[in-house]
């Protein structure tokens, strides 16, 4: 989930702000060996403002010993506040009853990159946190020998406490935090990490979340819960096209309502959108309710611009016939397919189509902002606060730097809250009302008509089999609306990082495969959503696997196996994927022994094979995403056409298990949400407008949809952490709606070719 | 004008009775823990209890509320310590949060009126309750936990 070169381009120039503080040595520069001038290389080192890992920066130590860990990372669910803390203090040598977990305001030049999203905070901020949490503790070392007079080595600090090893004395972390402050910060390479035989909290499950407690008592704040002294309230009527204008408006109804302060006109801007706010009339108001009724009593008379004859429906024909015919660049070429498809003894051919979705986060987007002074603070939801910050200096006409934006709590992300076109919104607002603090809310109808939608897609597959069933010939035309559309005018092809999403770099041991990809305009504001482009490419790649293996008479399991073929290791480049997740492809390979050890693990979960009753069957699917490889075995029962999953088993390796418990969660997680996906959620569009306004219409899994049972197998494991991470918030959900709708063909015979499934099995 | 009690503190309301509970609980006193999600009752973000039964605040116009007595989230348990919040603690439950406000109120009931909950049970009063991030194991797990626990 990385913003295509296009949005790094201008944050790029950044780079050169970086400051470096105090007493810091060799850190707080963006890569290890690497000059700063030179093209940053892979991972953390080609993140817009790379990584830090100063301890000053991340750690501070009270003189009651308390520490407290910056987290510069969002949280939204997947517990980073919580590992990042685990992966301080266990290099520090802290007890956990003493650590504390503090948010970093968006600030990249001073912690190194905050864009939350691509399932990468561990990824690439594992090591860097490692080796601040190892550096405050040789700090706190070397300040305890020099004030006992002794030699370094014969101290050491574990459990908040150094002790000297010849005398048994012993000083707090707390007692030495001052003196320690005043180091020199050692070398990086100096630092020994511990070995991970010693860490007590990485790799375990012996703490809670840090937000545990603030959550369940209603203290924690989120973006929508901030309050200011004067604050008021806002909401905004948005063109219900996307490129619509207002073309006139009539406010005095709104004006009339007590408690209804002020009516602003936000302008739109023109094509491409990237992340500024759609425009519309806003109502700001002395609270929430009253912004509603006063947006209620409106009158504004549209114009819906260019796509205001945008059907779902029709265009999935339009898709359709462009996936039809061979009129799409060639993005992957490997043998001759023609020649294998032509001589093939079976051939089969299907088309799939996944519609729009919306993230619809719990928390709808929410911000509130203030300026004083000429200073702009933001209070936000954001999973990019740097973005955010610049963004919003822009719209205001300030430098960054009179802009602050704290990050609050996020109710879910998903990557809506990549975008900070709310937060604009509201420092739109405030700056209208004279700096006034302005909380700017979506209501639900806001977030699920005006959001930045998952792609639509058609996958079209066409296979050809020998005489022994063997898939020979291998076909994969891709067409759906780019992200890029919202960053450049009119791209009609998928970008590297979308093609890098599964399709491209799919573990299957075939000899003969084309893929293509055909134009495809946007007509909505596309945006990332959870797991990104993985979602189309696993249903179709996934479901096909199924497909060819009933064509060719055999056991699903087995079959996905054989394509998967024996244990070998490629590299991405090879396959033409050229992203790679933004990592080094001599690095992250694509190694299909992993990828058939979590397909074998997820089905013996499953106790794959056993008899099944009538009207129930097992499905399959396994998909590489993120770095990390991921498989899903699901029951599925189908009585009077509608679907239940009573148990599903999934299976991951992600590399080491830094925070299992919170691998466990983003799994079970992603079981529900790709439930919802193949079984009920969908944004369709008439008229260019969203026909979904809540949850209503807009369906979601409840509990009485979730499966009994949901088994997780953490696969891997990697005790030496010697392998390189894989992601964790999004590789679980992309196989998760084909192992469904497999399960579906088993128990009914009936395959889903079209998501969601909804009522198409009622007859 | 309405007089009500939140979480044991008088409180009185002096504008539009249509407003919501919802929204004069957030943004006119000051109990954040309260959540909005949909505004229709379909997600349950915002329950809390009216006397003592679980309820949406969403749509619940303040004017009907003269006498009552609410309790949110705030004001389940003067140490945070209900059979629910201890066990969602101890589980994990929780991954964003944002919905479990209203989870844990909507739970608390359940468990506080209940002398066993079977899954059907369980799953037949949560189903009010959506939770994006897929936290429902969990929260099934918790409840059970809580009931063994009170
Ligand atoms: S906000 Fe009240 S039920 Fe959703
Ligand atoms: S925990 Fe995030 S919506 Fe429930």
């Amino acid at each position: 989930m990385r913003a295509a070169q296009i949005t790094n381009v201008s944050r790029r120039s950044l780079l050169g702000g970086i400051g470096a503080g105090a007493f810091v040595l060799a850190v707080g520069l963006p890569s290890t060996g690497r000059a700063q001038e030179e093209e940053p290389g892979f991972g953390p080192d080609a993140m817009p403002n790379g990584w830090r890992d100063d301890p000053s920066t991340f750690i501070a130590i009270a003189p009651d010993g308390t520490v407290t860990v910056t987290c510069h990372r969002s949280e939204m669910g997947q517990g980073v506040r919580t590992s990042i803390a685990m992966v301080i203090a266990d290099e520090l040598g802290a007890d956990w009853d003493k650590v504390r977990v503090a948010q970093a305001p968006g600030n990249e030049e001073k912690y190194g990159n905050q864009d939350t999203d691509g399932s990468r905070s561990l990824r690439h901020f594992f090591m860097p946190m490692r080796r601040a949490g190892a550096a405050a503790r040789v700090m706190l070392e070397q300040a305890a020998a020099s004030r006992w007079g002794v030699p370094v080595s014969e101290v050491s600090a574990d459990r908040h406490t150094v002790t000297h090893a010849g005398s048994g004395r012993t000083l707090g972390y707390g007692e030495l935090a001052e003196a320690a402050r005043d180091l020199e910060v050692p070398e990086r390479d100096s630092l020994v990490l511990k070995d991970p035989s010693a860490f007590r909290y990485i790799g375990t499950d012996r703490v809670g979340l840090v937000d545990n407690s603030g959550i369940t008592t209603g203290k924690a704040t989120y973006g929508i819960d901030v309050r200011r002294d004067g604050m008021l309230y806002a909401v905004v009527a948005r063109p219900p096209v996307y490129g619509g204008r207002v073309k006139s408006y009539d406010d005095s109804a709104a004006l009339a309502i007590e408690g209804v302060e002020k009516v602003v006109k936000i302008d739109p801007v023109e094509f491409p959108t990237e992340f500024a706010p759609l425009g519309g009339i806003a109502v700001i108001a002395r609270n929430t309710y009253l912004a509603i009724q006063g947006r209620n009593a409106l009158t504004v008379e549209w114009e819906s611009g260019p796509n205001a004859g945008y059907d779902s429906e029709t265009y999935r024909e339009t898709l359709s016939q462009a996936v039809s015919s061979a009129s799409g660049t060639v993005i992957r070429e490997q043998g001759d397919f023609d020649k294998a498809f032509a001589g093939a003894a079976q051939v089969v051919e299907a088309e799939y189509y996944i519609p729009h979705l919306a993230q619809a986060p719990m928390e709808p987007p929410a911000a509130v902002v203030e300026i004083r002074d000429g200073l702009v603070e933001a209070w936000a939801c954001t999973q990019a606060p740097q973005v955010t910050r610049l963004r919003l200096a822009e719209r205001l006409g300030l430098p960054a730097e009179a802009v602050t934006v704290n990050v609050t709590l996020l109710g879910g992300g998903f990557g809506r809250k990549s975008k900070p076109d709310f937060v604009l919104e509201a420092g739109i607002l405030s700056q209208a009302m004279g700096g006034t603090p302005v909380k700017l809310t979506w209501t639900r109808e806001d977030d699920i008509q005006h959001g930045y939608y998952h792609t639509v897609s058609v996958e079209r597959m066409s296979a050809g089999l020998d005489a022994t069933g063997k898939t020979m010939a291998w076909r994969h035309r891709t067409a759906a609306p780019t992200i890029g559309s919202i960053f450049a005018p009119d791209p009609t092809q998928k970008l590297p990082f979308e093609l890098g999403m599964g399709l491209l770099n799919m573990p299957l041991a075939i000899e003969n495969i084309r893929a293509e990809n055909p134009a495809a305009p946007a007509h909505v504001r596309i945006g990332w959503y959870r797991s990104v482009s993985n979602i189309p490419h696993a249903f179709a790649i996934q479901s096909f696997a199924a497909e060819l293996a009933h064509a060719a008479g055999r056991d699903q399991k087995d079959y996905l196996l054989e394509l998967i073929g024996p244990p070998r290791r490629v590299t991405p480049t090879v396959q033409g994927d050229v992203w790679n997740y933004g990592e080094d492809p001599d690095l992250y390979l694509i190694d299909t022994g992993r990828m058939a050890a979590v397909v074998e693990a997820a089905a013996e979960g499953i106790e794959w094979g056993r008899e099944m009753t009538q009207g129930r069957g097992l499905g399959i699917a396994g998909h590489y995403s993120f770095l990390s490889y991921v498989a899903v075995a699901a029951e599925a029962e189908v009585v009077d056409g509608a679907v239940t999953v009573p148990r599903v088993s999934i299976a991951i390796d992600c590399g080491a298990h830094v925070n299992p418990d919170r691998i466990r969660s983003q799994m079970e997680g992603a079981v529900i949400m790709g439930l919802g996906q193949a079984l009920m959620t969908e944004v369709s569009f008439a008229e260019g407008r969203a026909q979904q306004e809540n949850f209503d219409g807009y369906l979601i899994p409840r509990m009485e949809n979730a499966p009994k049972r949901i088994d997780v197998h953490l696969v891997g494991g990697d005790a030496t952490y010697g392998r390189p991470l894989g992601g964790v918030g999004e590789p679980g959900l992309p196989p998760v709606v084909p192992a469904i709708t497999n399960a579906v063909f088993a128990a009914s015979g009936k395959r889903i070719r079209r998501l969601p499934i909804a009522d198409q099995l009622r007859s | 004008m309405v007089n009500f009690v939140v979480n044991s503190e008088q409180q009185r309301f002096d504008g539009d009775e249509d407003t919501p509970l919802l929204w004069v609980l957030r943004d006119e006193l000051g109990f954040t823990g309260t959540k909005y999600g949909c505004g229709i009752a379909a997600c349950g973000a915002c329950t809390v209890h009216i006397d003592g039964q679980p309820s949406f605040a969403c749509i619940t116009p303040v004017g009907t509320l003269e006498g009552a007595e609410i309790t949110t989230i705030e004001g389940l348990s003067p140490t945070g310590d209900h059979p629910v919040q201890v066990a969602w603690r101890e589980l994990n439950v929780v991954q964003c949060g944002y919905c479990q406000a209203g989870q844990i109120m909507q739970a608390a009931a359940l468990v506080d009126n209940s002398e066993s909950l079977s899954d059907e049970d369980i799953d037949a009063v949560m189903s009010a309750n959506l939770c994006r991030c897929g936290t429902y194991p969990r929260i099934r797990a918790a409840i059970k936990q809580a009931m063994e626990a009170k």
